[in-house]
């Protein structure tokens, strides 16, 4: 065990951990944040996406010492007021279904539209295909996306 | 927009129904309170009470706030706004003021049947709650019935002017007697307003905030995790654990063995809990269990020893059959005949959110919070196991991460309830996403032989199809094999002169469950895809071909099939999906070199639908570039949510048609997690263009029917495509049948 500083969502946290442990689980468990959410555990379903210094990163893979000192931003921190962008984009085309995954694909979406404001369908399909979504939202993420980057779309 | 309609934290203590409480606690504060019965396809049949019959209801406050007591789950479905839709319509409320609580023990949501079992009786509730307030309003007023008219949540007096608000009303209505539910006259649906218009969804702004509530996301004071170490082996045994392996990894509290679910795929064996203060931790100590395991009496089952018993299948004795001939179909004369296999692989659900439940067993009481689609029959369960009254136990539904019939209770519920007795504290049993892949209950594997005879003309002389497969209850109930395994199949829509079904349940250790359209994903490929086949054996075009198949069904009668649900489908409305879906995807115009389009068509739960798809195959791969499916469920609900249900289905119809498969191999699942089992993703996933009509006839099933076209639509496309028919499921382009 170890005493950790964490800055998550611009405010200082300590949290006493296995340095191992996953930063998915010292959110969930440890913080209760419970909007990280758990899929696989092995990086491959995106549900535990998080930004780490604005870079979307699985926090299954995450050991929570390696996240020490960087800023961490989960889906409860991503608009400082009110609704980022993408979420009010998310709303406006309806996305979620179940919902389960969305907080990932939401925050998938927002470090691609932060690194490119105007993404391609191609750029989408990149950045978006390491969330997976078992409702079957992927059409309407797309449209959401561009919708978030102010564009209209077929 | 409303309130989000999170399933209502409980903190009151009661020892009566709960449902009662609700009801009498609202009707004390002053509430006007009507209650309901809204039943599932797969209600438990325990979860009737007899001195409570109802099971949803709706309560007016004081103030005009209404709410919606639901016993169904949301599942992403879109039943917590559907519903009140509904409610709202006939009740002439405004819809901005009603918000949907989960009722505690809801049972049996599933079968694509919530909105169609609904409609009829939130009507009727609706139309009580609208009668009740004119009446108290014409009281008020001294004025005929007649000269009154709800809307927007007040009455107003025609001749007059005056209004008075639901609000201001309800302490009248509160002293009238209701209408007989029976009887009272329900609005005429071309004066509807709300219903078939596109409706955000309520739950929508709490799940992209992160806010809203699954099962995993559950936190109580003093709560701990567990994991299971579940047997790998079908039937199995556990044979040794090391516990002191794991209670020396910080964080471990207790480690124990538990006996297994009666029902599940390992019973009479053991399993072996670990509690720790987290979930990381726990599966820290499950790893460090050295477990070994024993493996069972299907220890020799594999993909391919199944694989064979399903082809021995297709010429077994038969358990069950249909026909509407005393001749065998195959010896009847005709100008052309063909024989074609189908093949289909067991899938699992995969549910983003994995298997979980939270129990705390605190004296006489439990309580449960369960991302479930049949909260009352986890209350009997927990009721049986703990030895306690069934009062004494409540089920609070959460949200859950996707359902596709997967959340039915067994074994998760078994072995948290037993974690829960054994630590006395709050616990959150969690799956991991390898338990939940290697202990599913899977959708079955099987084979279709299909044979039929067509004359000059191409009309179906004759039709005979054996269904092999590892069934999901016909083994136990040959009987119920009808229900579960054969619909869209010994029902298919096309008239065929001499007709024969039969079936034959083959055996395996896996255990077999209802996957989102339980049989309709599998036979419906088959039928669909072997229609196409016999178009081409005709020589016409397969849009052409269907079209003209069901102009014949429309003109000619043929003797019914036996054992068969009359649920055939109206000939004449399949023809009018064939022609608009046709004009919508330019059926006939050129696509070019590796194109393809592909087409099919399907009733089921009183909706119809047809579907075109557009793939390119080229390089080895399959792209499926556009699919346009349109469908008349009869009428719509919320535009919105139809739309995004039957994008939904296409969608993981699709990720099972290219993607999916479970193998099985020295009695054991092979697929742990998404490294050996992927789904689609986004880049596969292709244009979506959906059309709803409104053929008038009341809300049919939605959530299932349309998974079932994809197959075949994709299927048949590649064929158009290559000139290669696929018969295996998930389709490969260098399939080897078996």
């Amino acid at each position: 065990m170890a005493q950790l500083a964490l800055e998550i969502n611009s405010r200082q946290q300590t949290v006493d951990a296995d340095p191992e442990m996953p930063l998915l689980w010292v959110l969930r468990d440890l913080l209760n944040m419970t909007g990280t959410k758990y899929g696989c555990g092995i990086g491959l379903c995106g549900a535990c996406t998080v930004h780490i210094d604005g870079t979307a990163t699985r926090s299954c893979q995450t050991p929570v010492a390696t996240a020490a000192g960087k800023r961490i931003v989960t889906i409860e921190g991503l608009a400082a007021n009110g609704l980022h962008p993408v979420q009010d984009a998310w709303i406006a085309e309806q996305v979620p279904q179940c919902g389960y995954c969305q907080p990932g694909q939401i925050m998938s979406a927002a470090a691609l539209l932060a690194q490119k404001p105007h993404p391609t369908d191609a750029d989408i399909d990149e950045a978006m295909a390491g969330n997976l979504c078992r409702c079957g939202t992927y059409f309407r993420i797309r449209n959401a996306i561009h919708h978030a980057a102010g564009e209209t779309h077929s | 927009m409303n309130p989000m309609p999170s399933p209502a934290p409980v903190k009151d203590s009661v020892t009566i129904s709960r449902r009662t409480f609700l009801a009498t606690s609202a009707a004390a504060g002053g509430a006007l309170v009507i209650g309901l019965t809204l039943r599932g396809r797969f209600h438990h049949p325990s979860s009737d009470v007899s001195q409570d019959p109802f099971n949803a209801w709706i309560r007016i406050h004081p103030d005009g706030q209404t709410q919606l007591i639901l016993n169904k789950s949301e599942m992403g479905q879109g039943v917590f706004t559907a519903l009140p839709m509904i409610l709202a319509e006939e009740a002439e409320i405004d819809f901005s003021r009603i918000t949907v609580i989960q009722a505690d023990n809801a049972d049996g949501t599933g079968g694509s049947g919530s909105v169609g079992g609904s409609y009829t009786p939130l009507r009727k509730a609706g139309a009580q709650v609208r009668e009740t307030m004119i009446a108290a309003a014409a009281r008020r007023w001294r004025v005929p019935l007649v000269e009154c008219r709800a809307s927007k949540s007040q009455v107003a007096h025609i001749s007059s002017g005056r209004t008075l608000s639901y609000a201001a009303l309800v302490k009248d209505a509160r002293r009238l007697p209701l209408p007989d539910p029976n009887t009272v006259p329900l609005k005429d649906p071309k004066d509807f307003t709300l219903l078939g218009r596109s409706i955000p969804h309520l739950d929508i702004p709490d799940k992209v905030k992160g806010a809203a509530q699954f099962g995993l996301d559950v936190r109580l004071p003093g709560m701990v995790y567990a994991v299971v170490a579940q047997c790998p082996h079908f039937r199995g045994d556990l044979l040794r654990f090391d516990a002191a392996k794991a209670k020396a990894i910080p964080g471990v509290l207790e480690v124990f063995d538990i006996p297994t679910d009666p029902h599940s795929a390992n019973k009479n064996s053991r399993e072996v809990a670990v509690v720790a203060t987290n979930t990381w931790t726990a599966i820290q100590g499950r790893n460090a269990l050295a477990t070994e395991w024993k493996p069972g009496q299907y220890h020799d089952e594999s993909t391919e020893s199944l694989t064979a018993q399903l082809r021995a299948g297709l010429d077994a004795q038969e358990y069950w059959n249909s026909t509407n001939t005393t001749l065998n179909p195959d010896t009847i004369p005709a100008a052309r005949r063909i024989e074609s296999i189908y093949e289909f692989p067991y899938l699992a659900h995969v549910t983003m959110e994995p298997m979980n439940n939270t129990v705390n067993f605190e004296g006489d009481r439990c309580e449960i919070w369960s991302p479930t689609q049949a909260g009352g029959g986890t209350q009997e369960s927990a009721a049986k196991l703990l030895g306690i009254d069934k009062d004494k136990v409540i089920v609070h539904v959460t949200f859950m991460g996707g359902g596709f019939g997967r959340r039915f209770g067994a074994p998760f519920d078994h072995q948290a309830i037993q974690i829960a007795r054994r630590i006395r504290r709050p616990v959150q049993l969690v799956w991991t996403r390898e338990d939940d892949f290697t202990h599913d209950r899977y959708r079955p594997a099987g084979m279709h032989r299909l044979r039929a005879g067509i004359d000059q003309k191409g009309n179906l002389v004759s039709w005979t199809d054996r269904l092999a497969d590892t069934t999901i209850i016909g083994q136990r109930d040959p009987r119920q094999a009808q229900s579960y395994e054969l619909g869209a199949a010994v029902d298919q829509p096309y008239l065929a002169q001499h007709f024969r079904m039969s079936y034959v349940p083959v055996e395996s250790g896996a255990t077999r469950g209802a996957w989102r359209g339980v049989e309709i994903s599998f036979n419906v490929f088959a039928v669909e895809c072997f229609i196409d086949e016999l178009a081409h054996l005709a020589g016409q075009d397969p849009y052409l071909y269907r079209r003209r198949l069901f102009e014949n069904a429309a003109t000619h009668r043929i003797a019914p099939r036996s054992n068969v649900d009359d649920k055939i489908a109206d000939p004449t409305l399949m023809i009018s999906m064939l022609d608009l879906v046709t004009e919508k995807a330019d059926w006939g115009k050129p696509l070019g070199a590796h194109r393809g389009r592909g087409i099919s068509c399907f009733f089921s739960k009183t909706t119809y639908l047809a579907q075109v798809a557009e793939v390119t195959v080229k390089d080895g791969n399959i792209r499926v570039d556009r699919v346009i499916t349109v469908v008349d469920p009869g009428m719509v609900i919320n535009m919105n949510g139809i739309r995004a249900q039957i994008e939904g289905a296409v969608l993981m119809g699709l990720s099972a048609t290219l993607k999916e498969q479970i193998t099985v191999k020295d009695g054991m699942i092979q697929q742990q997690n998404f490294n050996s089992y992927d789904l689609l993703r986004m880049p596969d996933a292709p244009q979506l263009e959906t059309y709803l009509v409104e053929g008038g006839r009341p809300p049919g099933g939605i959530g299932e029917p349309p998974l079932a076209l994809i197959g075949p639509s994709v299927g048949n496309a590649i064929f158009a495509a290559t000139g290669k028919r696929l018969r295996k499921l998930p389709l490969r382009l260098d399939e080897v049948s078996a």
